[in-house]
């Protein structure tokens, strides 16, 4: 759990109020994201590549460890900045916000959750200070079903390391990887509870890492095919407790899907900064495009979605800080709200534009393809509708 | 040698800003503020300093309300090693605090600060985005006797207490050599480009010495007013008037004879 007080203002200010702390990360990451990486976005879009310029930045700027504690190479921040982070990285690029997600939400709060103090000091220097990570759970047979997972984990005679075979698919971030929290099952006659997470170094022999897909968005984001074939992971790289992979895994995921609110809702707002400056200089007829009831209605619709989707998502932040308030509905609800709202408002926003909405020349376009895969990833709309649902019942049971 | 780098809370250069209706200045109500661009140069050429060894100690100031905090939480961040805060609620803006008073403050810090070690280098920003003035260095080397250069596009440290400055004019630059510290220099856009500040400084800068003293104090029984009252008073503040729409020209013989007779910047 968090080393920090958890910042809940005694006279109940609104959730989008931020602490000092908070409000600086932003603007740092804001800053950042502006003058160095909007410049390549359509670049890194066009070759389906991050550019090491950028990576090395994020790393500089200290954005890869967000949370993770000063003595450790971290920035010693919270959930909230983190969220701030990936939301204004989104804001400019969707592509580099979602690595800064899965590494920040997903792996390196596990670590620190669960990983033994040795697990700690070996990975987070390594992933605050230049070790990008992916979260390697998704097989070819098992995406919503993710406990039918089949990548193999056989214990050696002596207890000393294991043995992983099988396939990953769709995994984020896994070109540049260095490391892989890898989902592996030690028993599968256990079910779902032989599942065991690995630290498993990018250059161990036998991980080899297929070619990216061929993506309609979120180009620049490597989402590669991985094969493990007889990689051989020392038993201290587990992360907490044999068979508590699932568990583990549920966990994170829960509020990792906090921070994929954050990127809708960075995209959402990318959006209205693209098109509302548009909208007042552009003429026809006379007037300013913005200043029709046609266009105000629904620029107004979309702004109150995007307002809905921010309180959500930073309300749910907060509650998840708290420690102690079950979150696991609210964070649901927002990621399938925020990405909901994103898709309205990419798809909006070209029509806004018009014609040069349809071409290349703006970002916009870029917006709306990268866009899609938010009711896709880290738990699809169904799942989400599905866990929300299950929890409405037993509240009303 | 000892650097002491004013920074000042400004509005941001991205804002567009509006014009309060009694027309007494900008609307800084709910205006997001930053670091002056100009004294980020100079911080970053002061840590530089620091960094080639040329400089042991670098103190950042600011002088305005208590939001000034984060401009010094940035500018430690970025390397500073202490800062002082003198708090005040006049604004920055050449409404009400003026170059001659800033400098007259400053001049206050580092008579308090040679009580102890002394300064020997204040590096400033050549202006600030909201006054434009560039007159607070200079005005502050004037009243201290200290040598200055203006317009610093590179500073180069020769031995100790010697510093060789290439100076930005209208026609080229010239170099200038400071045979002997104290000594002014005001920083110019080519000096450097700032770092950013990293997350985990922006943490660290908070457990960063920062004295805070009120203006009063500060002015030690002084008449705050007589010190800090603006010599020149601003009678109103307007938006610049509003772009004419250009005009189409048939060819180059109209064009020459609107460039020569109407806008009249050709013979």
């Amino acid at each position: 759990s968090s080393e920090h007080e958890p910042y809940l203002h005694q006279q109940h200010s609104p959730v989008t109020k931020f602490s000092e702390d908070e409000e600086m990360a932003r603007d740092a990451v804001r800053s950042w994201a502006n003058e160095e990486l909007r410049p390549v976005v359509r670049q890194m879009d066009e070759e389906a590549k991050h550019r090491p310029e950028i990576l090395n930045g994020l790393f500089e700027c200290g954005f890869m460890g967000m949370e993770i504690p000063e003595q450790y190479g971290g920035s010693g921040l919270n959930f909230t900045s983190a969220c701030l982070a990936v939301e204004e990285l989104a804001r400019v690029d969707p592509s580099v916000a979602i690595l800064v997600d899965i590494h920040n939400t997903l792996t390196n709060n596990a670590i620190r959750f669960w990983g033994s103090p040795t697990l700690q000091q070996k990975w987070l220097p390594r992933l605050s200070t230049d070790t990008i990570s992916s979260f390697a759970l998704s097989e070819a047979g098992s995406g919503s079903d993710a406990f039918a997972l089949q990548t193999r984990a056989e214990i050696s005679s002596d207890g000393s390391y294991y043995t992983i075979n099988g396939s990953k698919l769709w995994i984020s971030n896994s070109n540049e990887a260095g490391v892989f929290l890898l989902f592996a099952n030690v028993n599968p006659e256990n079910g779902y509870k032989g599942i065991t997470a690995f630290m498993v170094d990018a250059n161990t022999e036998g991980v080899m890492i297929g070619p990216p897909e061929n993506k309609l968005g979120l180009r620049a984001s490597s989402t590669c095919p991985i094969t493990f074939e007889n990689v051989k992971v020392d038993a201290s790289d587990i992360l907490g407790e044999v068979g508590m992979g699932y568990k583990y895994c549920i966990n994170i995921l829960n509020e990792g899907r906090i921070g994929i609110a954050a990127q809708q809702l960075g995209i959402a707002k990318g959006c209205l900064d693209a098109s509302m400056p548009y909208l007042l200089e552009r003429k026809q007829f006379g007037t300013p495009i913005g200043e029709f009831q046609g266009m105000e209605h629904q620029y107004a619709q979309i702004a109150t979605e995007i307002h809905a989707v921010e309180v959500m998502t930073y309300n749910a932040c907060r509650m998840k800080e708290a420690g102690n308030i079950p979150f696991v509905k609210e964070a649901s609800m927002c990621k399938l709200y925020a990405s909901q709202v994103a898709e309205r408002a990419a798809s909006k926003t070209i029509e806004w534009l018009g014609g040069i909405g349809f071409t290349k020349d703006l970002l916009v376009e870029k917006f709306y393809r990268d866009v899609k895969v938010g009711s896709i990833y880290e738990g699809t709309s169904n799942i989400q509708l599905q866990t929300i649902a299950k929890i409405m019942r037993e509240e009303y049971r | 040698m000892r650097i002491l780098v004013p920074v000042k809370r400004v509005v941001d250069y991205a804002v567009r800003v509006r014009v309060l209706p009694d027309k007494s200045g900008v609307d800084l109500s709910n205006t997001k503020m930053s670091l002056n661009p100009f004294c980020e140069i100079a911080v970053e050429e002061a840590v530089r300093l620091k960094e080639k060894k040329a400089a042991e100690e670098v103190i950042c100031v600011s002088i305005g309300p208590k939001q000034c905090t984060e401009t010094l939480r940035t500018a430690l961040a970025m390397g500073c090693d202490r800062g002082v805060h003198i708090l005040t609620d006049k604004r920055g803006d050449y409404t009400e605090l003026q170059p001659l008073g800033i400098a007259t403050l400053l001049k206050k810090v580092l008579e308090k600060e040679s009580s102890e070690q002394g300064v020997d280098l204040v590096l400033t920003g050549k202006q600030s985005i909201d006054s434009d003035c560039g007159q607070t260095g200079t005005m502050l080397a004037g009243m201290l006797g200290w040598p200055q250069v203006t317009y610093a596009a590179n500073i180069d440290v020769e031995e100790e207490g010697r510093l060789l400055v290439e100076r930005e004019t209208d026609s080229g630059t010239e170099t200038l050599k400071i045979n002997k510290l104290p000594a002014v220099i005001s920083c110019d856009l080519r000096l450097n480009e700032p770092r950013y500040a990293t997350l985990p400084n922006i943490m660290k800068a908070k457990k960063k010495k920062v004295d805070v003293i009120t203006v009063e104090d500060l002015l030690e029984g002084q008449d705050v007013d007589a010190v800090l009252t603006p010599r020149n008073r601003v009678l109103e503040v307007v938006e610049p008037p509003p772009r004419k729409e250009g005009i189409k020209v048939d060819d180059v013989d109209a064009l020459l004879d609107k460039l020569r007779n109407e806008a009249a910047v050709i013979s």
